[in-house]
């Protein structure tokens, strides 16, 4: 059984972020990356799988810059089998990351039984390319999974829907499933899982060598900038009891004029 | 060659443990230090995750880290809460004796089950009387034939309430001094082994600290891991390897309380402004900041002439007395950053202040580490 998990390295929340001069991307020098806190739970989901059947292999597959590898090797170290790196920008659109990853899944020779992503990736936040690569791959897929039971190759899976109620859905494997949190908690990567994971196979990837050329680009960045700055809050005095008529007429009038909320 | 940076497995190795702490330890700092309670479950959880025990060489069934590496875990274990980082480091304190003297059968026999499952080891060597002048005790160990008979009284020892296995320093003749100091592998097991009561703290409330008296303890002479003359060796080449962890451990404390001063110094807001902004709380930041990085790099020196087998007692005692003694002027600053919300058990800064002194005095004294560097300048010069 082959379960592949697709992995992003993303900016830690708690980095700040510039975009660079020209507005081409954002600085990477100075960026913390983590793994994609969704993509966690996809390793986790992975890795409980493995622990039913231990014959399982499970292959992390990541898309993006060569310079670190630490959601792979993360991955690795939690658990994970082997890995593969697509050597890429960080930021390729959602239909190259997803042709790529389909590219590197054939390549690999296994048949994926399984893939397990995140819901979204916390940086670009596109929501696309579990969807693209289940099209790609002729798979069913069902994404914001937060329940998951595994019955002889049927899966049982809860997604969770607009104000708090689950849809079940029951899909035959091979198929695509995107993890939500509150599917599973995400286990630390062991001291000794961090020196084994130095042992387990990371292989690498071009672009061409997974079919995926400029031609395929869908999106193109036009600039990189900041939200504006939010203007502060607006204050009104309400102690002083001869005012406060004027104060809630005053509010009342830019809920209506200005934040338009009334 | 000299650098400044670590590989990529200590990285992930920092990564890791400062998850744990931020995850794992420092939600439950202000409960258990109010409580005072062992924190049990955080200790297995971490021993599973490989934190504990990093002196125990990998042929004896330990990750084998380097002390470089140990440093790392520390600092981040120590940012996330020094009294259960305290319970951690104990076990390192005591077992170090047995991975610098112990014999391989000793080693297999004590070192390797720490490795099995979670079990905790007291280092017993202070006693009521004897602190610094740690050369004088009191603790007899008489030699019976195949066995020592064990008695005396430790004081201040951590971990001993729930200590698997202690390693006691004795002496075979109190005349002797520091010639006649052994060291002995005791099991919780034995006969004649009184626990006191928990010690009542200011700091690192959750770390357990008991008096421990020995009355006639047969210790079997296979437990003997150092004889007459090598135990003070013994004891003095352990301290080489844990006072860079101590130090490392004032580190990570003093990191936490500067960057609970900067994120405090960036939201609070006086004389229309947020406090970061006016000159006298920059300047205290900016004095933490110093002394958190001069700390750090001391201590990674001391860890490094280990690693590479050079004498390291003298820069040891300077990152152990200069970390502890920075931790406690950041933490002190740090509540005043706070200013009365400093002062409050409400936020955690006054805790890092309480555990900082602790710092101070084990493992050497801020003034023993004086006397020891003395003693090195002038011991090599002519």
């Amino acid at each position: 059984m082959n379960i592949f998990v697709c992995v992003k390295q993303v900016p830690d929340t708690e980095t700040k972020i510039t975009p660079t001069s020209d507005g081409s991307y954002i600085e990477t020098s100075s960026i913390k990356w983590i793994m994609n806190p969704y993509d966690e739970f996809a390793v986790e989901q992975a890795l409980l799988m493995k622990a039913a059947k231990p014959e399982a292999i499970v292959t992390v597959v990541r898309v993006g810059s060569t310079k670190d590898a630490e959601a792979l090797r993360t991955a690795m170290a939690m658990g994970a089998d082997e890995a593969i790196l697509i050597d890429g920008p960080d930021h390729l659109d959602s239909y190259m990351t997803a042709k790529a990853i389909k590219g590197a899944i054939e390549k690999s020779g296994k048949t994926a039984d399984l893939i397990l992503t995140g819901k979204q990736a916390i940086d670009s936040d596109s929501l696309q390319v579990p969807q693209l690569l289940a099209q790609m791959l002729n798979m069913p897929s069902v994404s914001v999974v937060v329940g998951f039971e595994n019955n002889g190759g049927t899966l049982t899976l809860k997604r969770e829907v607009e104000g708090g109620a689950l849809e079940i859905y029951e899909v035959k494997a091979p198929a695509l499933v995107a993890c939500n949190k509150g599917l599973n908690t995400p286990r630390y990567a062991s001291l000794p899982g961090i020196m084994k994971a130095k042992k387990k196979p990371l292989t690498t990837y071009s672009l061409a060598d997974v079919g995926v050329s400029d031609d395929d680009k869908r999106l193109k960045y036009s600039a990189f900038k900041l939200p504006p700055e939010k203007p502060p809050g607006k204050k009104f005095d309400a102690m002083d009891e001869a005012n406060q008529a004027k104060v809630v007429s005053d509010v009342v009038n830019l809920l209506r004029t200005e934040a338009k909320v009334i | 060659m000299l650098h400044f940076s670590y590989s990529s497995e200590q990285n992930e190795i920092r990564e890791l443990s400062l998850k744990f702490a931020k995850n794992e330890m420092m939600p439950k700092a202000s409960e258990y230090d109010e409580s005072g309670e062992f924190p049990m479950p955080i200790l297995k959880k971490a021993w599973e995750l490989g934190l504990v025990n990093t002196c125990i060489p990998a042929e004896y069934g330990g990750t084998g880290f380097s002390a470089q590496d140990a440093v790392i875990i520390t600092e981040a274990l120590a940012y996330g809460c020094l009294g259960m980082n305290t319970a951690i480091m104990a076990n390192d304190l005591a077992l170090l004796p047995i991975v610098i003297a112990g014999s391989d059968e000793q080693k297999k026999r004590f070192l390797t089950p720490f490795t099995e499952d979670y079990k905790i080891a007291a280092f017993c060597l202070t006693e009521p009387g004897f602190g610094s002048d740690a050369a004088s005790l009191q603790t007899l160990a008489k030699d019976n034939g195949d066995h020592f008979l064990l008695s005396g009284e430790k004081m201040w020892i951590t971990n001993a309430g729930f200590a698997d296995l202690f390693v006691v320093y004795a002496t075979v003749d109190p005349k002797l001094k520091h010639k006649g100091i052994i060291a002995l592998v005791v099991e919780k097991e034995m006969a004649g082994i009184e626990i006191g009561k928990p010690e009542k703290k200011m700091g690192h409330r959750c770390s357990d600290t008991r008096a421990v008296t020995f009355r006639n303890v047969k210790v079997p002479k296979e437990n003997l891991i150092a004889g007459p003359g090598e135990g003070w060796k013994a004891a003095m080449k352990t301290l080489d390897h844990s006072r860079p962890l101590v130090a490392s451990s004032a580190v990570g404390g003093a990191q936490c309380a500067l960057d609970h001063s900067i994120a405090y110094a960036k939201q609070r807001v006086q004389f229309g402004v947020p406090i970061s902004q006016h000159q006298g709380v920059q300047f205290l930041i900016s004095e933490m900041a110093m002394k958190v990085e001069a700390a750090r790099l001391l201590t990674a020196k001391a860890a490094w002439l280990l690693d590479n087998h050079q004498p390291n007692t003298q820069v040891a005692s300077y990152a152990k007395a200069f970390a502890a003694d920075a931790f406690m002027q950041t933490s002190t600053d740090a509540v005043q950053v706070f200013g009365g919300y400093g002062y409050s058990t409400e936020y955690p800064v006054e805790k890092l202040m309480r555990d900082a002194k602790l710092i101070q005095i084990y493992e050497g004294t801020s003034q023993i580490q004086r006397l020891v560097i003395a003693k090195e300048i002038f011991s090599r010069s002519l």
